[in-house]
This record gives structure tokens, sequence and C-alpha cells, in this order.
């Protein structure tokens, strides 16, 4: 069978070569990628600009911006029919092509927020493997341990308060050169789509802004999400153990430094989203008023076939409905977390509108094609670029989260930049 | 220890050392040697379609597939033949079943989800033929977009794909404006019409022009101002497709219509 035809389903005069080539891992990869960058972005706030209520946010956000990192190019290796080859890109690069920037772009973007954590945990590496180098009869996790951080802290144990202070000044300079980098990693995905000139409903040069704007807006979603989650659990662990966390004294002293961050974090979120629709709702206006050769078939997907989708599903559930939860006074954590989980499940269908709607026409604008998305794999390409498939680059991030964070401890860190 | 006025004067005489073999690359350009002697620069590949020969029998889409090797069952093909049929009552129907490579043998145009609209001759105002494939573009975008450059534009300006190299990214797929671009379903990588490459640095005809019977396609060689495609398509008027691309496509058209997609 040729590649697509299994999910693609065609209707009217569509050509014989042309199926829904990029499937679902499309729509992961600018999912993914944009979370990366909005992770980072909330991290920076605290540390280029100083917002002090997002301190407690920060340090998690950038931790999380690393694990992420790590899944954001899975879907591209599973969506393409030679992954092995997949290293030609930094072999060979044609750099007349936006993919062939991706090596560069991501490798010099995982540089900095690696360097910057390297900074942001110096201290804590050399304690560590300080304090292990002391202890007598190590058990085999305790030694791997020993031997994780001694090779972490790069040979440097100088943690005096003017090292410490070097640090801080690195960390506000990485931060603040990381904010372009983590915009053009995202930005430049955006303009993987929006320079595809073949590609009616793609082709516009607001698509990388339109994706910085989601990007920021979703990877806040997600901080905060897990934000909660994990503060609950702490809340139930303390709850079970009754032993005192060494920042927190008690549960409700928790809880209303969680509420405020939340509170705090919300509005960040809002302002980022009220930019995302604004741009989204100018391109959409653009198209109709101007109604090029394309428009007559972009508007029968659009406002017929798409209808759901785009206008209950993104723009409704996805955007209208959290943005009146956010904006409601007296925002409860429960309200919060229903409010980013609908902001999630609304950038997701955006990137899926964008990636699986512009492929939901053919080039003649005289047929469609439908995409049936593979639930019971089959075989490799129906797993690998099916709903188990993308399922796995979602939950793929926080199984790296849970294992960073034995290394890069996000809670009860009393030194704090 | 070397001093730093040492370091500096075996840095410039290194840099001045290697540079004479590197100017005499520039000198001996071993592209040029071989366009010179090979008479790169004197052929550029173009395609004629004649749509008023074309009758849609689809012998040309048999022979590609046989030649290029392309599963014959499999439903992507390098070159096909479209049908637009305009009815009287202002409808406007096209389709290209398996490509036509079976030819379009009824009335029932295939509207897709195995459903057929069948046309009674009567209510037929006009209909015809198209036979498609690559345009070979003198600015392709397919070769922009390749971010490894494993497709790339010879010389005489066709498109070719290599094979070793492609990872399969689908990203010249997605940046054809004709849709002449699959994955080979073998080798699972990107696959395109090569105007029949091996074929025609031969001295050979392409197999789609020599198996149609009725002289529907033509290839030459637009340099040579002796060439029969290349009369055609300086003193007679032809057509292009999708020229508000900027593709500049190659495959010329008589007969071409506004209705063709």
């Amino acid at each position: 069978m040729v590649h697509g035809e299994i999910w693609t389903l065609k209707e009217l005069f569509v050509l014989p070569n042309e199926y829904i080539y990029w499937s679902i891992q499309i729509v992961m990869y600018p999912f993914m990628t944009g979370l990366v960058a909005g992770a980072f972005v909330l991290s920076s706030l605290y540390h280029v600009f100083g917002i002090k209520e997002l301190k407690d946010i920060a340090r998690f956000a950038l931790v999380f911006s690393f694990a992420l990192l790590f899944a954001a190019p899975m879907p591209i290796v599973l969506h393409l029919q030679h992954p092995f080859r997949g290293i030609n890109v930094m072999m060979t690069p044609h750099f007349t092509s936006a993919i062939a920037a991706f090596g560069i772009v991501f490798f010099s973007y995982g540089a900095i927020v690696a360097s910057e954590l390297w900074f942001l945990y110096r201290k804590h590496f050399v304690e560590s493997a300080l304090a292990l180098r002391e202890k007598q009869d190590k058990s085999l996790y305790e030694n791997i341990l020993y031997l994780v951080f001694c090779a972490l802290t790069l040979g440097v144990t100088d943690i005096s308060q003017e090292a410490l202070h070097k640090d801080e000044k690195a960390i506000k300079t990485l931060a603040g050169i990381g904010i372009p980098v983590a915009c053009f990693l995202h930005g430049y995905a955006g303009f993987i789509f929006g320079s595809v000139k073949a590609n009616a409903l793609w082709m516009t040069p607001l698509m990388p802004v339109i994706f910085i704007m989601s990007a920021v807006v979703s990877g806040i979603a997600l901080c905060m999400l897990t934000y909660i989650i994990t503060m609950e659990l702490r809340k139930f662990l303390m709850g079970i153990k009754k032993a005192h966390a060494v920042g927190f004294q008690t549960k409700e002293d928790l809880k209303s430094v969680e509420i405020n961050v939340i509170r705090m974090t919300a509005k960040y979120l809002l302002f980022f989203l009220i930019a995302a629709i604004s741009l989204e709702l100018l391109d959409l206006i653009f198209r109709g008023y101007t109604a090029v050769k394309s428009w007559d078939v972009l508007r029968s997907v659009i406002y017929g076939r798409d209808f759901a989708a785009i206008f209950l599903f993104q723009y409704g559930l996805g955007n209208a409905v959290p943005f009146i939860l956010f904006l409601l006074p007296g925002l409860t954590l429960r309200r919060a977390v229903v409010g980013v989980l609908l902001v999630l499940f609304g950038v997701f269908m955006m990137r899926y509108n964008v990636v699986i709607g512009g492929q939901a026409f053919s080039l003649t604008f005289m047929g469609y094609m439908h995409y049936e998305l593979p639930i019971i794999p089959h075989d490799w390409e129906t797993l690998k670029e099916g709903l188990f498939g993308a399922l796995g680059i979602f939950v793929m991030p926080f199984v790296l989260f849970w294992v960073l964070s034995h290394i890069f401890p996000i809670f009860n860190y009393e030194e704090s930049h | 220890m070397i001093s730093r006025r040492d370091f500096l004067k075996y840095t410039v005489k290194g840099a001045a050392g290697l540079a004479v073999p590197l100017a005499a690359i520039e000198i001996v350009n071993p592209k040029k040697i071989l366009a010179d002697s090979q008479g790169i620069g004197k052929t550029r590949w173009v395609f004629l379609v004649d749509t008023y020969k074309c009758v849609g029998c689809g012998f040309c889409v048999k022979a590609c597939k046989i030649e290029n090797e392309i599963p014959y069952d499999a439903n992507v093909t390098r070159t096909w033949v479209e049908r637009y049929v305009n009815t009287k009552d202002g409808r406007l129907f096209a389709d290209t079943p398996k490509g036509a490579r079976d030819g379009f043998t009824t009335n029932k145009i295939d509207l897709g989800l195995g459903k057929f609209q069948d046309v009674k001759n009567e209510d037929i105002r006009r209909s015809f033929f198209v036979p498609k494939l690559c345009n070979q573009c003198e600015n392709p975008p397919c070769v922009q977009v390749c971010p490894v450059g494993a497709t790339y534009q010879t010389p005489d300006g066709v498109v070719l794909v290599d094979r070793t190299w492609c990872i399969g990214c689908g990203y010249c797929i997605m940046g054809c404006p004709y849709g002449v671009r699959f994955f080979h379903p073998k080798y699972h990588t990107a696959e395109k019409c090569n105007f029949c490459y091996h074929r025609i640095s031969k001295g050979l005809k392409t197999a789609c022009v020599q198996a149609c019977p009725f002289g529907a396609r033509m290839i030459g060689n637009i340099k040579d101002p002796n060439d029969p495609v290349t009369k055609i398509v300086t003193t007679e008027r032809v057509g292009i497709l999708k020229s508000e691309y900027g593709t500049k496509p190659q495959v010329y058209y008589i007969g071409l219509d506004e209705e063709v997609r």
C-alpha cells in the first residue's frame, strides 16, 4: 500500500498522487516544540524581567522545557520514511530548505537550556557530590548518583558567594539570549508551513508569529497544569506522612503559594491567548476579504467540512471557554485546571486544523481529502503514525521530567536565583 | 615554546600556502570541464503536450509504470491523464481513475468514495483529456525545500531524486504545486517523473512519448532551434500550468483551458 493511502479518503477530483502525507506526527511536532518554547519563555519572564511572582514556577518551567526538548524531535523521527537517515539533515544540510536549519537551531537552543540549567543547579551538584563522597557504604543507586553528580560538576567545585553571583549573571544572560532562540525554534516551525507556496491554507507570512503566540500559550498552560499536579501530589504526600517540607511549613502555606502562582501565571496566559486569537482571526478575515482563487475551496473547508473542528473545538472550547474561565474573578484551582486543559486542547486543535486542514483539499481545488486517524494499529506504520504513536510522544516528556527531577530538584530547594 | 611572532608568521605562511591549491581548483573547475567536454549547457529538456490529440487511452501511463518500475497496482503514478467534462447545464466534472492507467472506457465520472456520476452523451457540451507529468520547473520548489539536497536539478534541466540519500520527510511532496511527487511504495523515498532520464540521455524518447499512438506527447531540447518541439513552442501559442506559483514549468500545452487544474 502507498504511504498515506490507509488514512486518506478521496472525494471528487483529487490528483492520483495526493494523499495526506503529513499526518498526526506532524501535528505533534509543532505542538511539542511549541510547549518547549512556551515553557522556556515562562521561565525567562522571571530570570530576565525579574517578575518575582513567577519565581516558583520559573525553575520548574526550565526543567520541564529541558524534558520537552528531548521529546520535540521524536515526532519527526517517527514520521520519516527513513528515520535512520535523519542524521543526513546535519551531514548535508541544504540551506534553502527551512528544515535544514533544524539541527543548528535545535542544538543551539538545547545548549542554551542545558547551560542555564547547569548554572542554576551548579551549587546543588557540588553539594550533592561532596555529601555523597563523604558517605560510607553507598548503595548502588547512591554510587550511580555520585558518579552522575561528579560528572555534572564538570570539575568545578567553587561555590563561594562570589562564584554564585557570577552564576546568577550568566543565568540572566543565557535566559535573555534564550528567548529569541526559543521563539526562533518555534517560529521556524511555523515558517516550514507558512513558506509552502503550493498550499493555499498554509501560505501566509503570519504563520510563524501565530505559531509563536500559540506556542507560548500552550507552554504556559502545560507548566501550570504540571505545577498544579505536582503541588497536589506534595500536599497529598504531606497528608500521608505528616512530615514537614523544607521550604514550606504547612499544607495551608503550600496552598496559598500555589494559588498565587497560578493566578499570576494565568494573567500572562491570557495576554498571549489574546495575541494568538487576534492573529488567527486576522488571517481568517484577510483570506475572506481578499478572496483569491483558492478562497472558494478554503471557505468550503473552513465553514463547511471542518466547521466543528475549527469553530466549536478550537475557537469555542479551546479559546473562548477558557478565556471566560480565566477572566471571571476569584480563580480557583479547579477552574484553572479545567481552563488549562481546554487551552491545551485548543492549541492542539489549532495545530491539527492547520496540518490536516491544509491537506483537506486537493491541489485541483475541486476535491477533498478526509483524514482517518489510525486507532488500532495493525502494522508498524499505523502504530507510529496513529493514536498510540501520538500518545507515546505526549507521555514522553512527563517520564523524562520525572527522571530529570531526580537530578534537578524542583521543589524544596532553598538557594534560588 | 613558540613565540607569538612565530605563531603569526606560520599562520600567514600556512594560509597563503593553502590558498594556492584552492585557487587552482577555481581555475581548473571540474564542473566546467565536464560541461565543455560533454556538451552540457547545450541541452534543456522540455515537453510538449497536444491536448487535441489525446484520447485518454492511458497507454502512456501503462508504459511509464512498466518502464520506471512503479508497482502496477499501486495507486500512485509518475504520469497520468485527466478528463474534463463540461455539461450543458454549466457543471464541470473532472476525474482520473487510477491515473487513467486503464484508459477512459465509460461515461461514468469517478467522484471518489466509490461513487460515480453517469453523464449522458447528449448532456455534454464539451470534453477533453489532459496528460500530466513533472514540469521539470526552471525554479523547482521541490529542490528548494529538500532539507538534505537529495533532490536536485541536472544541468539539462531535469529534476532527479537520489534514492540513497532521501530521508522521506515529504516536504518536496508538499512543496510541489502540481502533485507529481509521491513516496515510492517499495523504496519509501520521494519519487517523480524524470522525463525517463535514463532514456533521453542516451538519445531515446521517453516511455510515454514512445507509447502514445497519437503523437500527443513530444519531448525536445529547447536550446536546439531545429528541434520540432522548439519550433512549436517558439512559434505557436502554448500554455503552461499554474504560472502563478513562479515555478517556470517546462511542460508546454497546446489547447490548454482555464478549467484545467
